[in-house]
């Protein structure tokens, strides 16, 4: 028996297949995972992502914590909800989560953190807040509800008043707006437009039934995976973890190390990292040939002779909806030419690299030949 | 759940199906039970034409979107068919697992193992759940 969230009842009067993730019993999928999947990239979907973990940090040195706590820099949040996407690093390096920092007011910050690394984050957050005096709330009142896909804002919209729809409307992308007890961001994890909407518990089964009425197709954990992939998003503990370090995870992006004399924890291990240069590099892949590409698959070059070391390996695999190919992400070491071949149960399969994201926003950015 | 198992069939507990064909062959498949346990089917990879399988033997692979699964032979024989719509169609599976969705025929090498009779094979089912 696993934790639930306060939807968990109407996912299971749905028929929706149930699984365990990161402790919490979380909806699959409701019957088709690719219709749910196609549902986003056409007009809208709705998750339950209440097993995210939502901290509030409050304290007039919220922001000098998190400039030390964070690889990415908070000192670029200058409009009040605005968010970052960032890493929160180990002093190797490794990455101990990966997470989203809203600036609310001066003294409080909202960061959504990953279930399944819930309680080490927490411990690693109070620890650093305290000589801060930055004082560490764990939100578990609250459900998060992701609305995605072209239709995911009007949809949202229709059930607001009139003053706060326009709010709403008015949000700009990696930016959110509080509407009653309601904090409405403009972010997702599939690639799409659309909100994420952090809620009292208690009215998260009312509204997720009313934007069900509004069109919005309930999905499950299934095609947020796909999604995700599609959209070139890591995954915490598949495309990195506490071994690994952002510049070989492709999330060199997200990390801000201007100005020099910001010291957030992992800086020295990174810029040490960045110097020696030719590790690994996190690149896209797509099969050229029939089959499914799926994480821990050998990836070597295409003309490698046999017992030649392999260049990496696949930290996320499946089979693309949109593109009706199989595609991933591989930490691979420095290859020359886009050819790679990948071991599918012992035998070599032709792909080839390419770069995420594979699809945004409905369109395919990828050429299948 | 009964009307979803064909009376005319035989099961295996790894959830595969044997029909007898008027020819003394045999088709064999995956039951509705294990095409809706794995979900969305994306690929059937379905054993080369003459290869002699043993009982129990995986000779085929079907990966839905989330994971990829062994097909266990439930009987020996030589395969002298294979289902190709399933390379372009690999849905087949979810949509008519007993029937469009069949894998293989194979002729059989000696006699047919004991299998699960459809009222076996849906206790089976009731008792794993």
């Amino acid at each position: 028996m696993g934790l639930k969230t306060p939807l968990y009842n109407l996912h299971v009067s749905a028929h929706a297949k149930i699984v365990d993730f990161g402790g919490w019993d979380m909806p699959l999928s409701y019957g088709s995972q690719i219709e749910e999947h196609h549902a986003v990239r056409r007009d809208a979907g709705i998750f339950d992502v209440s097993h995210m973990c939502v901290i509030d940090l409050s304290g007039e040195r919220t922001r000098e914590l998190l400039r030390h706590l964070l690889a990415n820099d908070v000192r670029r949040l200058t409009v009040p909800g605005r968010a970052l996407y960032s890493c929160m690093l180990l002093p190797t390096g490794g990455v101990i989560d990966d997470l989203i920092v809203y600036f609310l007011t001066e003294s409080w910050f909202r960061l959504v953190v990953n279930a399944g690394t819930r309680e080490k984050d927490l411990d690693w957050i109070r620890e650093h807040a305290e000589p801060f005096g930055v004082a560490v709330r764990e939100r578990s009142d609250l459900a998060i509800l992701a609305v995605q896909g072209p239709a995911a804002r009007e949809k949202t919209a229709a059930l607001l008043t009139p003053t706060q729809r326009t709010v709403a409307l008015d949000i700009q992308r990696f930016s959110a707006a509080a509407i009653d007890s309601w904090l409405v961001a403009r972010t997702g994890y599939t690639g799409e437009d659309g909100f994420e909407i952090m809620l009292p518990g208690t009215d998260a089964a009312e509204t997720w039934c009313a934007l069900v009425a509004q069109g919005a197709r309930p999905a499950g954990l299934g095609a947020r995976d796909t999604l995700r992939l599609e959209a070139g998003m890591n995954l915490y503990g598949n495309d990195m973890d506490e071994t690994r370090h952002p510049l070989e995870s492709g999330l060199a992006w997200t990390v801000d190390f201007d100005p020099a004399e910001r010291d957030f924890i992992g800086r020295e291990a990174l810029v040490r990292a960045r110097a020696s240069g030719g590790g690994y590099r996190q690149v896209g892949l797509v099969l050229e040939e029939r089959g499914v590409l799926r994480s821990h698959q050998v990836v070597s070059a295409a003309d490698a002779a046999d017992g030649a070391a392999p260049l990496g390996e696949v930290t996320s695999g499946t089979f693309s909806p949109t593109l009706n190919r199989a595609i991933a992400l591989a930490r691979l070491k420095p290859a020359p030419g886009s050819r790679v071949r990948v071991d599918i149960r012992g035998k070599p399969h032709a792909a080839r690299i390419v770069k995420p994201p594979f699809v945004r926003n409905g369109k395919s950015l990828i050429d299948i030949q | 759940m009964s009307e979803q198992i064909p009376q005319d069939l035989q099961y295996s507990k790894s959830h595969e199906w044997i029909r007898a064909l008027p020819n003394g062959q045999v088709e064999v498949g995956i039951t509705d039970h294990a095409q809706s346990a794995l979900g969305d089917l994306v690929f059937v990879e379905v054993p080369q034409l003459d290869r002699k399988l043993a009982v129990g033997e995986a000779c085929a692979v079907v990966e839905s979107v989330k994971a990829a699964s062994d097909v266990y032979s439930p009987v020996a024989g030589r395969v002298i068919a294979r289902n190709e719509e399933l390379s372009q169609t690999p849905e087949l599976l979810n949509s008519d697992p007993y029937g469009a969705g069949w894998l293989m025929r194979i002729e059989l090498d000696g006699k047919v193992p004991a299998l699960l009779a459809p009222s076996e094979y849906q206790q089976f089912l009731k008792e794993s759940e």
